[in-house]
């Protein structure tokens, strides 16, 4: 049993791997390695940066099929953080518009800089620990309160265009982000479980024992 | 159902060991960073900055051992800062679990650092400090310029507009810190935190002069900031992370509890 971060260039993978690490007695590994990432029992797409150099560098590393070949493999869970959410949807207008990788359809879009908020100026990127609404019931809920906060930071959110897709929301400004989104085997948030202290910690121990 | 308020506590390491001295119940070694990280993480700290002030360069690799021991244990943002001068060092921190750099005397001496980083690492990791000092009179309009080496030396940049550079350039969020303010415990400089925040979209964490739990208060309210940074009022003991989100909160901020 043997969970794998994908290393293709972009963000910070120690960060999870450590809260993985702390979580399970089970091989947590960084790769790259296409014959890594099909044997292990479950994978982690994180993401950092901008779109156009996650894409970018996801094609140079020659990982997009795999990631698609996961992506469609039913019994191996995927976990997305932040731009790795991102990706596994259609469409990123940052960067003048980016393909992604289309395995949910929604679109991912900027908050817009002029939000207000009770007379304060809200400000992008929306960093920091907001609260996080279940929208559809997730074996990755488990144990994890309604509303709980989780820790933020990015200037651009997914909007889903089909509801089955949505776990969870966010309120910023007059913006409702769908900031937890899946189907299958994959689950994916814009949060940083791995620095949410201890319901972030929760998130990664029911991926761990997940069994879609 | 609001983006909370932050409260950063800092720990100032020396060579690997916590310097200013730390005072809690309980703990076994306070000139461990490790131990007094996960201290202010049980009290809900929301994030830990972690300034290295050690000089030489060989101290250096302690550093990162130590980076890499919090972040095994601590799993909220970890920021360092404090010597920051190349893409390997950031490289170097981010390798060892840090989440954010602090980036500070580099930026002004190489501004195209800042962008050169972000565009590497992505702008949520890269936090600019800005150390500002008031430069005109009392009844003139209030300016404030950047100074390096710890207050001493001037540069003759103005901070609400280098601020606005730095963010340009890719800052993911500024460190306003007052050397007028750090360490008289009287309280921030409202003035140029508000007058920063308010100029930039990035969010500013006020630092600098904190001396009791109002001022923390003052600086979200009066200042405009996103998040306070202190060091002194939780190191030794005279205020836990948890009082002072209970003064916010009673203040009408949103906080995480």
């Amino acid at each position: 049993m043997t969970i794998a971060v994908i290393d293709y260039g972009m963000g910070n993978l120690h960060s999870v791997a450590k809260a993985l690490e702390h979580l399970t007695r089970e091989a947590v590994i960084i790769t790259r390695t296409p014959d890594d990432l099909r044997n292990a029992s479950r994978v982690i797409l994180p993401g950092q940066g901008a779109m156009r150099d996650c894409m970018g560098e996801l094609e140079r590393t020659e990982l997009t099929g795999i990631v698609q070949e996961m992506l469609d493999d039913a019994d191996k869970p995927l976990l997305g953080i932040c731009v790795g959410q991102q990706m596994l949807q259609q469409h990123s207008k940052e960067n003048g518009g980016i393909p992604c990788l289309s395995y949910l359809s929604g679109e991912v879009k900027r908050f817009p800089s002029d939000m207000q908020e009770d007379g304060e100026r809200l400000k992008v990127p929306h960093m920091g620990w907001n609260h996080v609404t279940q929208h559809h019931q997730h074996p990755l809920w488990e144990g994890i309160p309604d509303n709980e906060r989780f820790y933020f930071v990015h200037s651009y959110y997914v909007q889903a265009s089909n509801d089955a897709d949505v776990f969870g929301t966010v309120r910023y400004g007059d913006i409702t982000a769908h900031v937890a989104t899946g189907r299958d085997a994959t689950f994916a948030v814009q949060f940083h479980p791995e620095k949410s202290a201890a319901m972030g910690l929760q998130l990664l121990a029911n991926f761990i024992r997940w069994a879609p | 159902m609001t983006l909370a308020k932050r409260i950063i506590p800092c720990l100032d390491v020396d060579q690997g060991r916590v310097v200013k001295g730390v005072n809690f119940v309980g703990i076994r070694d306070a000139g461990d960073p490790v131990e007094v990280a996960k201290r202010y993480n049980d009290q809900n700290a929301d994030e830990i900055t972690f300034l290295d002030i050690t000089a030489s360069h060989e101290g250096r690799g302690t550093t990162l051992e130590m980076v890499s021991r919090i972040a095994g244990e601590v799993f909220i943002p970890l920021t360092v800062g404090g010597g920051i001068r190349s893409c390997d060092d950031i490289r170097a921190l981010l390798n060892a679990g840090a989440d954010k750099v602090s980036i500070n005397t580099a930026a002004v001496t190489h501004p195209e650092f800042v962008r050169e980083a972000a565009e590497r690492f992505g702008n949520q990791c890269i936090v600019v400090a800005i150390d500002a000092k008031r430069v005109s009179e009392e009844g003139e309009t209030p300016r404030w310029e950047i100074f390096t080496h710890g207050g001493r030396k001037p540069t003759g940049l103005d901070a609400v507009e280098w601020a606005k550079k730095m963010a340009e350039l890719g800052a993911g969020e500024l460190l306003v810190t007052s050397m007028d303010r750090d360490g008289t415990k009287i309280g921030f400089d409202i003035g140029v935190t508000r007058a920063i925040s308010d100029a930039v979209d990035v969010p500013v964490i006020a630092s600098g002069g904190v001396g009791n739990l109002d001022h923390l208060v003052d600086g979200i309210t009066q200042g405009h900031a996103d998040a306070v940074l202190a060091a002194s009022i939780f190191h030794f003991g005279e205020y836990s992370i948890d009082q002072a989100k209970q003064r916010l909160a009673e203040a009408g901020i949103e906080v995480r509890r």
